[in-house]
């Protein structure tokens, strides 16, 4: 008995200092910021995934009343009811998302938007654009024009080259009519455009092919550093380095390394970052804490990285 | 063989049909470069398909041998790139290698084939969870991103992949030795007719003192084996494993068993089949990157067409030959 009684009064003193502690936490946990992307599936996804944790840490450090909710989901409608726990479980106040697919996900979005939440859309824009209140994206098309001007310069306006695309998206689409409208004009001959897949293992075979097909290839756009490294072995394999030259796109680090080392084989590399994650946080945050005006796009630019500013682009300990 | 089997004739068939379609399209397709190239590459698939066999005859399916070539391949580049830091002879390094996937391999089909037979959980489930965790592994390995091989090491082990014996690449030999030892385990020994037994009819099989669980572990284990040995060769090719190596081998393994006349309800096996199955769907591949006739969009559909039509004149070349 006697002990019965001094474990309920030990349990009432639990219960009020849990009360003063949450009582307490309460008016410093004053913004909920959540974050949904999707999983790392290949090098480019796993490059955002870094970038989102790392970000996280940095602005919970830097604003103690500031509580990120990062998830991620492996398919569109796993990606919809992280949206749904984000609302109702986490209280989110800010929305940062990077949807799966913009059309399946618009609904989806639409609904945390309509109950008073701030709506960062990254990368992939909605089918609504007057959902978000804010938007980050690379700039597929620019991506496209820039490794096309490369090329164009390059080849001196005339030569053949041959396409590996990624996947049939918008994302791929977009990339590819910026890079065909840039070479309109000029005496380049596409040989041939084949999917890859965004793998290394496609973009060896599809490059294979392309090889015993095409006695003369003058360039490579492979628009992906992971076709392009599957690319790079091809060539390698048939022994003809020196006719060629392959034209990349993202920044992954084994390629932003041999443009750094001057590799003649791939000169250049066309920036596409995943860190852009980062920017949408950061901004986001900004707005949640500042309350400054943060409002309408920012569309980060694809500069063209070379054997001169490599090092900028060169993060040692990302995945990517 | 083609004598040996008159009934296992339709796949050898199909494949002549896709090759004389692969000439039609381009003369490119003849030259030796690509038809090496065709070879090498279809021994990864190739080789998983010869185990995938065994499996199915026995009256399983494995799917989660995608996934365990995924798993295995950044296994074996961890191993190999810690092994660099105490050993300096790369060639103990690639051996050592070379044994722990061997070993993975095997202990990855005695949990599936336990599962399966001692847990008595079907093997699509079995095979299914496995896929997934191999899967989450080695992305979780990778931190979402590749796991790369370190140069040094590769520069020697990548021989494996790149360089030839007689003018044939090492994976085309390591392939078809591989089918002609399994030709041999399936056709002229006791395990073989046990397997074709087991797969037939489990209860037959039982009441006719066969030890079927022993049976269908050792067709797991087979399988396992034949994974390990397609990473072996798949991880000199780019020196690199990631969450995106191995996608759909399953799939793709499936399929050249069942193009290759092996009934997908088990019971009966053809290791020739296979072979040419695999070469079938390398094949399609190929051709339609040697030609612009087909709009990319519809790539997925002509090799849906070639695969339906490759085991329709399979099967009414076996129906013609029983009758």
């Amino acid at each position: 008995m006697k002990h019965r009684v001094k474990s309920s009064a030990r349990l009432e003193q639990i219960f009020v200092f849990g009360f003063l502690v949450w009582a307490l936490q309460m008016p410093s946990f004053a913004q909920t910021l959540g974050v949904s992307v999707p999983a790392a599936t290949h090098g480019w996804t796993g490059g955002l995934n870094f970038h989102a944790e790392e970000t996280k840490d940095r602005l919970e450090n830097q604003y103690p009343e500031l509580k990120i909710v990062l998830v991620t989901a492996s398919n569109a409608s796993e990606q919809a009811n992280d949206l749904e726990d984000l609302l109702t479980i986490h209280q989110i106040d800010a929305l940062v998302i990077l949807p799966f697919e913009s059309a399946a996900l618009t609904g989806p979005v639409r609904n945390v938007e309509r109950s008073g939440v701030f709506v960062t859309v990254v990368d992939r824009g909605l089918t609504d654009p007057s959902i978000h209140d804010f938007y980050v994206a690379g700039n597929n098309s620019e991506m496209g024009r820039v490794s096309a001007n490369y090329i164009k310069s390059r080849l001196d306006q005339d030569g053949k080259i041959v396409i590996l695309r990624g996947m049939p998206t918008v994302i791929d689409e977009q990339r590819f009519d910026g890079f065909m409208s840039s070479i309109d004009d000029t005496g380049i001959e596409v040989l041939d455009s084949q999917y890859a897949n965004w793998n290394r293992d496609d973009g060896f075979t599809v490059m294979q092919d392309f090889l015993s097909r095409f006695p003369k290839i003058d360039a490579v756009w492979a628009q992906d550093d992971d076709i392009a490294i599957g690319v790079i072995q091809a060539i390698r394999q048939a022994r003809r380095q020196d006719e060629m030259f392959v034209v990349g796109g993202g920044g992954m680090k084994d390629i932003i390394q041999r443009v750094k080392r001057g590799d003649k084989l791939t000169p250049v590399d066309v920036l596409y970052p995943p860190g852009m994650i980062s920017t949408a946080m950061e901004l986001t945050t900004i707005k949640l804490l500042a309350d400054a005006p943060i409002e309408g796009e920012y569309i980060l630019s694809s500069p063209l990285i070379t054997e001169q500013n490599a090092d900028d682009y060169y993060f040692p300990d990302s995945p990517f | 063989m083609l004598i040996l089997n008159l009934k296992s004739t339709g796949p050898f068939i199909a494949l002549c049909l896709v090759f004389l379609l692969g000439v039609f399209v381009n003369e490119a397709f003849l030259s030796s470069g690509n038809l090496a190239n065709i070879l090498a590459r279809s021994s990864f698939i190739g080789i998983v398909a010869v185990g995938a066999t065994f499996v199915i005859t026995a009256g399983g399916i494995d799917l989660s041998v995608g996934s365990m070539a995924a798993f295995i391949s950044g296994c074996m580049i961890l191993l190999m790139n810690a092994l660099h830091q105490s050993i300096n002879s790369i060639s103990i390094i690639i051996c050592v290698a070379v044994f722990a996937s061997i070993a993975m391999g095997l202990l990855a089909g005695l949990i599936n084939g336990l599962l399966t037979t001692k847990a008595r959980i079907e093997a699509f489930i079995v095979t299914l969870g496995t896929m997934g965790i191999y899967r989450s592994l080695v992305t979780f390995m990778a931190d979402g991103g590749t796991l790369s091989l370190s140069f040094t090491i590769n520069d020697v082990y990548s021989n494996v992949y790149y360089s030839d014996f007689l003018g044939i690449p090492y994976p085309v030999w390591v392939f078809f030795s591989l089918a002609g030892l399994a030709f041999v385990l399936m056709n002229k020994t006791i395990f073989g007719r046990h397997l074709f037994a087991v797969g037939s009819s489990e209860k037959v099989a039982l009441y006719s003192a066969i030890d079927t669980e022993k049976i269908k572990i050792f067709a797991f284990m087979i399988q396992g084996f034949c994974v390990s040995i397609a990473t072996i060769i798949y991880v000199p090719r780019l020196g690199s494993a990631s969450g995106q190596t191995g996608v759909l081998w399953e799939l793709e393994a499936i399929a050249a068993v069942i193009i290759g006349g092996t009934a997908l309800k088990g019971g009966y096996g053809r290791v020739w089949g296979t072979v040419a199955g695999a070469l079938i769907l390398t094949l399609i591949g190929n051709i339609l990157n040697l030609t612009d006739m087909v709009s990319n969009y519809l790539n997925g559909a002509v090799q849906g067409l070639i695969v339906i039509a490759a085991v329709v004149i399979q099967q009414r070349n076996g129906v013609q030959a029983e009758s």
